[in-house]
């Protein structure tokens, strides 16, 4: 019981070694030592200070839109929208930072609330296409998510165009009160994570403790149950994507706001998608998802130095993340894997066909 | 063709489906296999038609054994069953459908099976549209496809699991003679599984009864319908010492004085029932059950009795705010609910425990505690669960629910999941409702069942119930309605009828 207890808490690492077994594999098919690999991989995000925040730099946005894909996915939701909810995020952090000039801490609040309501109406849109018109959010989110992007394109090449005249690189840079406080000359901003912190304790609360998670939890595994329990499904599937997307949008107004220093053309680069990963990865399992955060983000950033080192394109960390996804599909979810051919009897069957 | 059945056993658990059966079919006759609900007659089926294996026994086709190990080998052995609902691929054109089961090649050869395919239809005077979409058929032409289907796959013995339910009289008249020329002319051999006593004397040659799993007679038809009636239901047990009770007010129980025997005098006049049907109508796509009228009283209990997918589920979902009625009014309390949502009856007082406990009542993986939590009617925005692990100690006791409050709902067994969805009603109820409530549970539970749902209706619960368990409705009942093919009987007081009228009811005599 025990052990069986353990190899249930650590069964999420078990992707990853396999996924870094296939890589290095890979690796010496490129005639590359993996230990070679490895090291400047570790080197790129561990070496000096720099490398370290800009490591964090890129996880707050993460974390953030991991934490609202927990929400999500304990209501039983695929949030592919996530990604769109983001640049939505962005979008309305920008607007504010370009219209309005006000002292940095309430310019910078308004940023961040216009970030989340913007995410959350964006999240909200697919939640009524779901529960009104009974399109699936995944269907809608993907197109959403397109259409944000069709969005900013047009934003940055139109009316928020610099006024040297337009390119398709972004806006102007934003003024100086608008911008998160970083630290020292790294992209890194301490509120940021601090405020990602908080939202991932929040969502763990929110999970555990409250009536809402449990009615959540409930939908997740089986709306019909929920329904009949007295649960309306339409309310909590509608709350609990527009969570999701203020949390992301948050994210969104953080990668403007510090990563970067305006609106660019791919403002988020996929970390919507790689949230939903992260959060699979943890087999939806809490606690997992800020190390599994940190460690795309060491990935990520350390096959930039790899690229550099030893020739290879610094596409090998979304090689090595999407190999994973793959182990993590086939491994499947460790209860899942070991309680199916576990049979719930169930006393009298013969007459299931009738009725 | 000749098909021996001999000591087939099945069993599911502790419920022995199919004890030792021994029948024989014979080929060019139309067999009919009767039996209430559980007895055993679905089970045998699947186990002829290849669909499950037997636990002990043996099939003999023209005295050879043989051993099905899917329904496609017990076709090709030329035995073929028609379900109930049928086995087709909605989204398909009528002729695909066709196809799909028959040719094999990499590029179809449609023109024969046009041809083959319209020649079937034309030969049994079936009439459908080869180019329809499968879905935009009645159930009764979908019926008819299978049917070519199977005959075009060879059989010699076909099985109709409860046929004519849910297809029209012109349809079903033109089924019985399709049925005729196959035995008696071609001598195929029929198996008709039916609860319908006018249909099995109307159509079959002979009729096995099957009871409890086991044969319990045979004879050769028409014959008259009592003994079909005896044999399918066997005789009445003496009725248990239910409590008598009748719902008064708190303020009338002084001026009335002692309670009543029931039947000897109507409630209260002054006593507004929990809910009443006014002429309504409720329809599925299978099923559609008109002019339902119907006044439940505070504390009596409602049996429903019929067999399954005779219209009884409709109504109780109705009830449950679950199915709107088409036309006609539902009151509650005295209030229009015809649209009323289900969680706006649940919060007026109506609770509804559906026959599948972990698809349609318990969520697996959810622990006690946390059911207990969501059926709480009162909720804060933090969940405390000290005390919610204190509630659910609580009703697990007063329930005896073999579990702790922290373990998740899948692990318990059949009857404790039963009784703690019983444990998660909440008080006061205008109205209970229940599907089998008693269902795959032992006599003791049961009973416990019952006395804790008796205890209810002296806060003036009603109680809607519907039973597969003939001797359950009786037994249980202030007053009975029988469901029949989409028909309601009317009402019968529960202390003046007999199993035998029932069973009439049941078999659709009225």
């Amino acid at each position: 019981m025990k052990l069986r207890k353990w190899i249930q808490v650590t069964w999420p690492l078990a992707p990853i070694v396999a996924a870094l077994l296939v890589t290095s594999l890979i690796l010496i098919l490129f005639q590359t030592s993996p230990k070679d690999a490895l090291a400047a991989m570790i080197e790129g995000s561990f070496k000096d200070t720099a490398k370290v925040l800009q490591v964090l730099a890129f996880l707050v946005p993460l974390l953030l839109a991991a934490s609202g894909l927990l929400v999500t996915f304990t209501a039983g939701l695929w949030n592919i929208g996530v990604e769109g909810q983001i640049i939505i995020g962005a979008i309305m952090a920008s607007w504010v930072a370009l219209k309005i000039d006000l002292p940095a801490p309430l310019q910078i609040t308004l940023e961040i609330l216009a970030a989340m309501a913007g995410g959350a109406l964006w999240a909200a849109l697919v939640a009524v296409l779901k529960t009104r018109g009974g399109v699936n959010e995944i269907f809608s989110g993907l197109a959403l998510n397109n259409l944000a992007i069709i969005l900013t394109n047009y934003l940055i090449s139109g009316p928020w165009q610099p006024p040297e005249g337009g390119t398709f690189r972004g806006t102007q840079p934003f003024a100086e009160n608008a911008l998160l406080p970083l630290l020292g000359e790294s992209r890194f901003s301490p509120l940021s994570l601090g405020i990602a912190l908080l939202a991932f304790a929040l969502v763990v609360v929110a999970l555990r403790g409250t009536f809402w998670g449990l009615k959540l939890k409930a939908l997740g595994k089986n709306p019909r149950s929920a329904f009949l329990l007295g649960v309306s499904s339409e309310r909590e599937v509608i709350f609990a994507l527009m969570f999701c997307g203020a949390l992301a949008g948050l994210g969104g107004a953080v990668r403007v706001l510090s990563w970067f220093d305006s609106l660019r053309q791919s403002i988020s680069g996929g970390i919507g998608f790689l949230a939903l990963l992260v959060v699979m990865l943890a087999s939806f399992q809490v606690y997992w998802v800020p190390p599994i955060a940190a460690f795309f983000s060491i990935v990520l950033m350390g096959s930039t130095t790899l690229h550099i080192r030893t020739g290879l394109h610094p596409s090998l960390g979304g090689i090595l993340t999407g190999v994973m996804v793959l182990f993590v599909l086939l491994f499947g979810d460790y209860g899942k894997l070991f309680t199916r051919r576990k049979k719930i009897p169930s006393p009298v069957k013969e007459d299931d066909a009738h009725g | 063709m000749r098909i021996e059945l001999k000591e087939i056993r099945k069993y599911f658990g502790a419920v022995k489906a199919n004890d030792g059966i021994n029948l024989v079919f014979e080929g060019g006759k139309i067999y009919g296999l009767l039996g209430e609900n559980g007895a055993g007659k679905s089970t045998l089926m699947k186990i002829l038609s290849g669909y499950q294996p037997p636990d002990g026994g043996q099939i003999y086709l023209d005295d050879q054994p043989v051993r099905f190990k899917s329904p496609s080998q017990a076709l090709r052995h030329g035995v073929g069953m028609l379900y109930q609902d049928p086995l087709d691929f909605p989204p398909l054109r009528v002729l695909e459908n066709y196809l799909l089961g028959r040719d094999a090649r990499l590029v179809p050869n449609v023109g024969k099976a046009r041809k083959e395919l319209q020649e079937l239809m034309d030969r049994y005077g079936f009439t459908v549209d080869l180019n329809a979409n499968i879905d935009s058929l009645s159930l009764g032409e979908r019926q008819q496809l299978e049917l070519i289907r199977l005959l075009a796959g060879g059989a010699q013995v076909l099985i109709l699991d409860e046929p004519t339910t849910g297809i029209s009289a012109e349809q079903k008249d033109l089924l019985f003679g399709s049925i005729r020329r196959l035995t008696h002319d071609e001598g195929k051999t029929l198996i008709l599984v039916s609860h319908k006593l006018d249909e099995v004397q109307e159509l079959c040659d002979h009729a096995y009864v099957l009871r409890r799993g086991k044969l319990v007679g045979e004879t050769c038809v028409p014959c008259p319908t009592e003994n079909l009636v005896e044999m399918m239901f066997g005789q009445l047990l003496p009725r248990s010492s239910r409590p008598e009770f009748v719902y008064r007010p708190p303020e009338t129980v002084d001026l009335v004085g002692a309670k009543l025997p029931l039947g000897d005098q109507a409630p209260p006049a002054a006593l507004k029932p929990v809910v009443e049907l006014q002429h309504v109508t409720l329809a599925t796509y299978h099923l559609t059950v008109s002019d339902i009228n119907l006044a439940v009283q505070p504390g009596e209990v409602y049996g429903l009795a019929g067999l399954e997918g005779s219209g009884q589920r409709l109504l109780v979902q109705a009830c449950a705010g679950l199915l709107h009625p088409e036309q006609g009014k539902l009151l509650l309390a005295g209030q229009d609910a015809s649209r009323w949502s289900y969680h706006k009856m649940q919060a007026a007082g109506v609770s509804y425990l559906a026959a599948g406990r972990l698809e349609e009542g318990l969520v697996a993986g959810l622990s006690l505690k946390e059911h207990v939590v969501l059926s709480l009617p009162r909720h804060d925005f933090m969940v405390d669960w000290k005390s919610a692990e204190k509630i659910t100690a609580q009703r697990i006791e007063t329930y005896q629910i073999v579990g702790r409050p922290e373990l998740t709902v899948e692990s318990l067994s059949g009857g404790n999941q039963q009784r703690l969805l019983f444990g998660l009603l909440n008080a006061p109820l205008k109205l209970v409702l229940l599907e089998h409530p008693t269902r795959g549970l032992d006599v003791r539970s049961a009973e416990y069942i019952w006395q804790l749902l008796y205890k209810r209706r002296e806060a003036g619960t009603a109680i809607l119930f519907m039973s597969a368990d003939l001797d359950e409705i009786v037994e249980r009942s202030d007053r009975i309605v029988v469901f029949s093919g989409g028909k309601m009987s009317r009402v019968v007081e529960a202390n003046k009828t007999s199993v035998d009228e029932l069973g009439h009811l049941i078999g659709g005599q009225v």
